[in-house]
């Protein structure tokens, strides 16, 4: 539905994009013993893992190569090898991901032929998975980044297969996924008495939970092992218009039918995929997820009132765009402004006339007169500036507690978020009531340059 | 070029820790130690620059580089201001697949352009990255011909992340600093008594515990170096008497060519803990009077000083008793590893133990002389050791940066945050007030012996 508009500008104010090389690492950091490293100067790496521990309140693990003018070079070879033997030495994780960054790609440096030769001259690492994700940070952003680090998991570690166990089935998680909107799936998977192995699986290392020891990889995710046997599933359910070439990588290679969810949140979207579970595990839908689907509905019903006509500016990257913006259609909001950092599959299904590529300033610029405003952190400023009530969606949620437990996938997280969003639209209600008319508030350069 | 300046930097004579060092390791330099791969935290050469300049608060930092370097770092610095914004208004060329083939340097003087017709700064600073320095964009020429046309201080920082680590990415912005900026304009009036403040960045509003101080003492800050720095007062900053160098060999280079070229003296001091607050402005007073500021001012220091210190006991009275004796792991570096010490001592505190990471032989001499035998200084500490320590409750608390926050809070154990991303200022005596009190409100929190409770059914 919606036109995309890319801009080619010179320069980006407020970015709202991250970078490739994040969204790979952070894409490992749902294995299971996983270390994550970036082939990269130590900055890349410094600042994403602050920005991991900011938005998860978590120690994260996460490595460098460091590269230096020298290698820059030279070449990295050397760099890559010397990392690999000093983490496989100190931290023994099970996989390494190994993230590339611009400077690396640019070089054009042939990181699997140089994995290969590792591989033959340490044979202590044949335990150890080494997965290679190509990430530039010159091209696209975090949800990419997660996307290849997703598929080169599945390439480089999903073996053929032809057996079939009736009771498995894949689920390909994007990274507009939260560790609670992962719980909740895979109860609901569970509850069909289906078992899921779900890639990458955040919610085992990344929901907060206290370990009895200190480890040096991550705490939990999905295993070499599972991910060895996807190929034994009867379906894979990609999450996210971003993993349908992952779904269709395992489908080629094992015959495994790929179906591809682009969003799960709204009553329409959740029904289909309990639909797809009652199909798949040949059960009927259990009374505790009726149950839940009644709430919703009266949910949607006490909710909508709030929501009607309502203008919604947001800004964030594509797949969590069209599941957050279908939400607010569904309940008679109007997507006014639509800012995303990347084109995407997703973008032309968002029910908005137009989205854009591009900034937080973008987003500053036309959403003045909107009643809600929707990003990740670093829209706070923007709306605190506007005067528009701030609901934070994406990542990083560097500045509220709970980043992981928020739950929006669901007919509970649907429900959840009408009322979270619902309060927002009553605490601001007798501002309309007010004598100003706020769609007369100038907005625009001028009123960013004042507020500098 | 940028080699010639980088041997240059390696080589600062008036860096104690590379004076410490034999002259073959001295070569090397500082800074210069090669970082090893799949071992190495913390931040690059860009970031130290960044860190460094970004306080600068009315002038414009723009990132030339792909999304990495700006996308995933801006805005997340507590370094405050009391007025202008655009400091914290991330700008980035942003730079994609087609200007690596093709070059960024046309980009990147139309993004300037955009910068300085829409906000009008006084100055944009334009820092290099790895990316646009290894496809060889010479930020150099393009900042001297958008200086000439707009008629503005456009100011390159050529600090790429790979040519070293942060520490030495603060030497390069200093450089920048001396070579752009400072010296470039006269202030209207002078005073004996003008001072700066280099490697204070304002993090959490630190220097605004030190600046009422100083304004008692009739003591005028020129410019602080460049926490809550307006871009017009760093260029004047040469006419200052004194420099005190705050509690970092970061900027090093700064103060001895300060003094090289305009005869200002430095020191090194420290604002945290009331022994070092009450030592530093005495050393100003002292400075300022040598070189000209009325004598009395020694004496209204003093006055100043008793009258604080008395303050500073006052206040803390009521906690001191529940502080004395409680068992400290203090997990920082550089000069904090003895200046946090001094603080803690001062309630009765016991420092188990002290990181030197970053700090100097004297740093290091320093600390292991105020712990003496309770506590032990180490370079590097494992996570895996440090959880350890903390599970046997062998420190009742531990300060550290965010980094190693999640080690103390996972063995269950107190911990505060001593470094920059902290929302509490510590300097100075209301930073040290705060200081002891934020720990106090740690340490006598219910929630630890409750989360160290075991589950009924596992007793």
């Amino acid at each position: 539905m919606a036109n995309v508009l890319s801009t080619a500008k010179p320069l980006t104010v407020n970015p709202l994009k991250l970078s490739q090389p994040l969204g790979g690492a952070s894409a490992f950091m749902g294995l299971a013993g996983s270390l994550p490293m970036l082939h990269a100067a130590q900055g890349c790496t410094a600042f994403a893992l602050v920005l991991l521990v900011r938005h998860y309140r978590e120690a994260i693990p996460f490595q460098t190569t460091a590269m230096n003018e020298v290698t820059t070079i030279l070449g990295g070879k050397d760099n890559l090898e010397e990392a690999i033997i000093n983490i496989v030495n100190r931290a023994h994780p099970k996989v390494i991901g190994i993230c590339s960054n611009g400077l690396i790609e640019a070089r054009g440096e042939d990181i699997r032929g140089d994995l290969k030769l590792i591989r033959q001259r340490h044979p202590e690492l044949a335990d150890t998975a080494l997965v290679y994700a190509s990430t530039p940070d010159y091209k696209g952003g975090f949800q990419e980044g997660w996307a290849s680090a997703v598929t080169a998991m599945v390439d480089q570690l999903v073996e053929p297969e032809i057996a079939r166990n009736p009771r498995q089935i894949n689920i390909l998680a994007g990274c507009h996924l939260t560790p609670a909107d992962l719980e909740e799936i895979r109860d609901t998977v569970e509850a069909f008495g289906l078992h899921p192995i779900i890639l990458p699986d955040i919610a085992g290392s990344l929901d907060g939970h206290i370990a009895d020891e200190w480890v040096l990889t991550t705490l939990g995710g999905t295993s070499v092992e599972d991910i060895r046997h996807m190929g034994r599933s009867i379906a894979t359910l990609a999450l996210g218009l971003q993993l349908e070439p992952a779904a269709r990588l395992i489908e080629a290679r094992c015959g495994v039918p790929a179906e591809v969810y682009p969003h799960l949140t709204g009553l329409l979207a959740w029904d289909n995929f309990i639909a797809a579970l009652a199909r798949l595990s040949g059960k009927p839908v259990p009374q505790s997820i009726r149950r839940r689907r009644s709430q919703l509905l009266d949910a949607m019903l006490d909710g909508h009132f709030y929501f009607g006509k309502k203008k919604i500016a947001i800004a964030a990257e594509p797949d969590l765009m069209l599941g957050l913006t279908q939400f607010f259609a569904d309940m008679g909001a109007e997507i006014e402004t639509a800012v995303t950092t990347s084109d995407g599959a997703a973008l032309a299904l968002v029910p908005a006339k137009e989205v854009r590529i591009g900034d937080l300033d973008d987003l500053e610029q036309a959403a003045g007169h909107c009643d809600l405003l929707i990003a990740h952190s670093h829209g706070a400023r923007v709306a605190e500036r506007l005067g528009v009530p701030f609901f934070r969606a994406g990542f990083p949620l560097f500045d509220r507690l709970g980043a992981a437990h928020k739950l929006s996938v669901g007919y509970r997280g649907t429900r959840d978020l009408i009322f979270e969003i619902g309060n927002l639209f009553i605490e601001h209600q007798h501002h309309n009531h007010q004598p100003h008319n706020h769609q007369t508030r100038e907005h625009g350069t001028d009123a960013a340059v004042a507020s500098h | 070029m940028l080699q010639h300046k980088h041997q240059d930097l390696f080589n600062e004579p008036a860096c104690a820790k590379n004076q410490a060092k034999d002259e073959k390791t001295r070569k090397k330099g500082c800074g210069g130690k090669p970082l090893t791969p799949g071992n190495a935290a913390g931040g690059c050469a860009f970031d130290g620059a960044k860190i460094v300049l970004q306080p600068i608060t009315d002038a414009a930092h723009l990132v030339h580089g792909p999304i990495a370097c700006e996308g995933n770092s801006w805005d997340s610095r507590h370094a405050l201001s009391s007025g202008p914004m655009l400091y914290r208004t991330g700008f980035t060329t942003d730079v994609g697949e087609m200007d690596v083939i093709y070059g960024g340097e046309k980009r990147l003087f139309k993004a300037i352009k955009e910068i300085i017709a829409r906000y009008d700064p006084p100055a944009v600073f334009v820092y290099q990255t790895c990316v646009t320095a290894m496809i060889g964009d010479d930020i150099e020429t393009v900042c001297k011909v958008a200086a000439e046309r707009f008629g503005k201080p456009v100011i390159p920082v050529n600090a790429p992340g790979f040519v070293g680590k942060k520490n030495f990415g603060t030497k390069l912005a200093g450089e920048a600093l001396l070579n752009h900026v400072i010296g470039t304009e006269e202030p209207e009036i002078t005073t004996p008594a003008d001072i700066n403040l280099i490697g204070e960045y304002n993090v959490s509003g630190d220097l605004w515990m030190v600046t009422p101080l100083l304004k008692k003492l009739g003591i005028r800050l020129l410019t602080s170096i460049t926490g809550d720095a307006r871009y017009h007062d760093v260029t004047k900053a040469h006419r200052a008497r004194v420099n005190m160098m705050v509690c970092s060999q970061a900027l090093i280079n700064v103060a001895r060519k300060m003094e090289e070229r305009w005869g200002i003296p430095y020191f090194e001091g420290s604002f945290y803990g009331v022994k070092d607050t009450s030592l530093s402005l005495r050393t100003i007073a002292k400075m300022l009077v040598e070189r000209g500021a009325e004598p009395d001012l020694i004496a209204r220091t003093e006055a100043l000083i008793a009258e604080e210190e008395a303050r500073v006991a006052r206040e803390l009275a009521p906690i001191l008793p529940e502080l004395k004796g409680k068992r400290v792991l203090l997990y920082t570096g550089g000069v904090k590893s003895w200046s946090m010490i001094s603080a803690l001592h001062y309630a009765g505190m016991v420092v188990i133990g002290s990181s030197t990471r970053k700090a100097t032989k004297e740093d290091k001499a320093r600390a292991a002389e105020l712990m003496g035998e309770e506590g032990e200084t180490m370079d590097n500490l494992p996570q895996r050791d440090m959880y350890r320590m903390l599970k046997n409750r062998e420190a009742d608390i531990m300060l550290s940066g965010g980094r190693t926050q999640f080690v103390a809070l996972k063995a269950k154990t107190p911990w505060l945050d001593s470094n920059q991303e902290r929302h509490n200022a510590y300097c100075g005596y209301d930073g040290t007030i705060s200081l002891l009190k934020e720990i106090h409100k740690e340490l006598t929190n219910p929630v630890f012996d409750l989360v160290r409770t075991p589950a009924p059914w596992e007793v």
